[in-house]
């Protein structure tokens, strides 16, 4: 492991420490809430009010400057709790498994957003508010996982056994990213395949995807900021025995 | 990296790799389960089980809407594009994204004569977005709805 170098390395040693997160993250959540409420908030007054309506759908495609962010970070979320599992079960790194009891309900909510979201849009334009396509079931696997994990963690009461139990749950669920990816090229389903690839052009105008884009960036900063001030939390509440953090709560009464 | 953590990697690693081999052997088994539809060419095909609840996707063919006089019915035919096509009747109220050349979803039964009885219709949407400027210039027309328009052949006055 020669390679790999030394300020990496350094930073990796560092994340090990709690502490440091928490003291290192601190000024960056109101710049990140800043800048998430400005992206979603041009976005969306862009997406709603200003975009044009599409021929088919009419005003009911607007629905996709919610939908298409939610559905994205879902599955994005997912990837980062497993990730955190791997880092929790390898490394047993603390701070990991911190992330992960985060991510969770954050993740879960996302992914209610987007099947909500899909629904009320299914519809005016499907005809129908439910189908057990593949897409679409394989989307509420992904919320009962989010839920399971949620659950799992509260029926375990030793905090390290139960972090390991979900940090396994968390990775062998994994497997079913690639199958909501794919679910519409695998199989026949009622869900659209996918507007936007990296390899080709995106099927829609730009006065339409430039809206989009910037919700989709700023979804990301607000995921961002709430798995950042929820890992604070989560740091507090768990190293509330230690000295720093006694200092830190008297320091705020003072 | 330590050879204990190397070890812990590798059991995660086997783990993912034995839970995906597992799960993609159980979704191929259950592929055709998986579906939601029959296209066009496995109904003509005779692939279709008669007389059951299925579903029948295709593309609304062109010019092939026909609707009864005085009533609620409509048939037409939907099709793959590549040569099958499924003639299909249904009574009730279609959805808004309905039309020609746009593609559905069909809920119902396959007679033995081959027709498809649906009892609930399924708009399909691809994955194009496009405001109406854009659309015109591209030729596309915005869809029917449930009103035929007047200058197909095959409207019929009512409703």
């Amino acid at each position: 492991m020669k390679y790999i170098p030394d300020a990496l390395r350094r930073l990796w040693h560092r994340m090990g420490s709690p502490r440091w997160f928490y003291e290192t993250t601190g000024p960056w959540v109101p710049w990140l809430a800043a800048a998430a409420a400005l992206l979603i908030g041009v976005g969306t007054v862009w997406g709603l009010a200003y975009a044009p309506p599409d021929y088919l759908q009419g005003d009911s495609f607007r629905i996709i400057y919610i939908h298409v962010p939610a559905a994205y970070l879902a599955q994005a979320g997912y990837i980062l709790m497993a990730i955190c599992g791997v880092v929790l079960l390898v490394w047993r790194m603390k701070l990991a498994d911190m992330v992960m009891a985060t991510v969770a309900p954050i993740g879960a909510a996302f992914t209610f957003l987007a099947l909500a979201t899909g629904s009320i849009w299914g519809k005016p334009t499907w005809g129908t508010y439910w189908i057990w396509d593949a897409r679409i079931t394989s989307v509420l696997i992904l919320l009962f996982l989010y839920l399971g994990i949620m659950g799992l963690r509260r029926a375990i009461e030793r905090p390290e056994a139960a972090g390991r139990a979900c940090a396994i749950l968390a990775i062998v669920g994994v497997i079913n990213i690639p199958i909501i990816k794919y679910s519409v090229d695998w199989w026949m389903t009622l869900h659209q395949p996918a507007t936007f690839s990296v390899t080709s052009a995106p099927a829609m105008p730009a006065i339409m995807w430039v809206p989009l884009l910037l919700n989709v960036l700023g979804f990301n900063l607000l995921f961002a900021v709430s798995v950042i001030q929820g890992t604070r939390t989560e740091v507090l509440i768990r190293e509330r025995r230690t000295r720093w953090v006694t200092d830190l709560c008297r320091g705020e009464q003072a | 990296m330590h050879p204990k953590r190397k070890q812990r990697l590798l059991v995660i690693g086997v783990l993912v790799c034995g839970v995906g081999l597992t799960t993609a052997l159980v979704l191929n088994a259950l592929n055709e389960n998986i579906n939601l539809f029959y296209p066009p060419d496995q109904i003509v095909a005779g692939m279709a089980p008669i007389d059951q609840r299925i579903r029948a996707g295709g593309v609304v063919v062109e010019g092939s809407v026909f609707r009864e006089t005085g009533s609620m019915t409509v048939s037409f035919l939907i099709s793959d594009l590549a040569g099958s096509e499924v003639p299909v009747t249904f009574e009730g109220i279609l959805p808004n994204l309905f039309g020609e050349g746009q593609g559905i979803v069909a809920n119902g039964r396959l007679g033995a004569d081959g027709v498809f009885v649906a009892s609930e219709v399924l708009a399909k949407h691809d994955e194009n977005y496009m405001p109406a400027e854009l659309a015109a210039m591209a030729g596309r027309k915005p869809p029917m709805g449930n009103e035929v328009d007047s200058g197909s052949n095959s409207y019929s006055a009512g409703g």
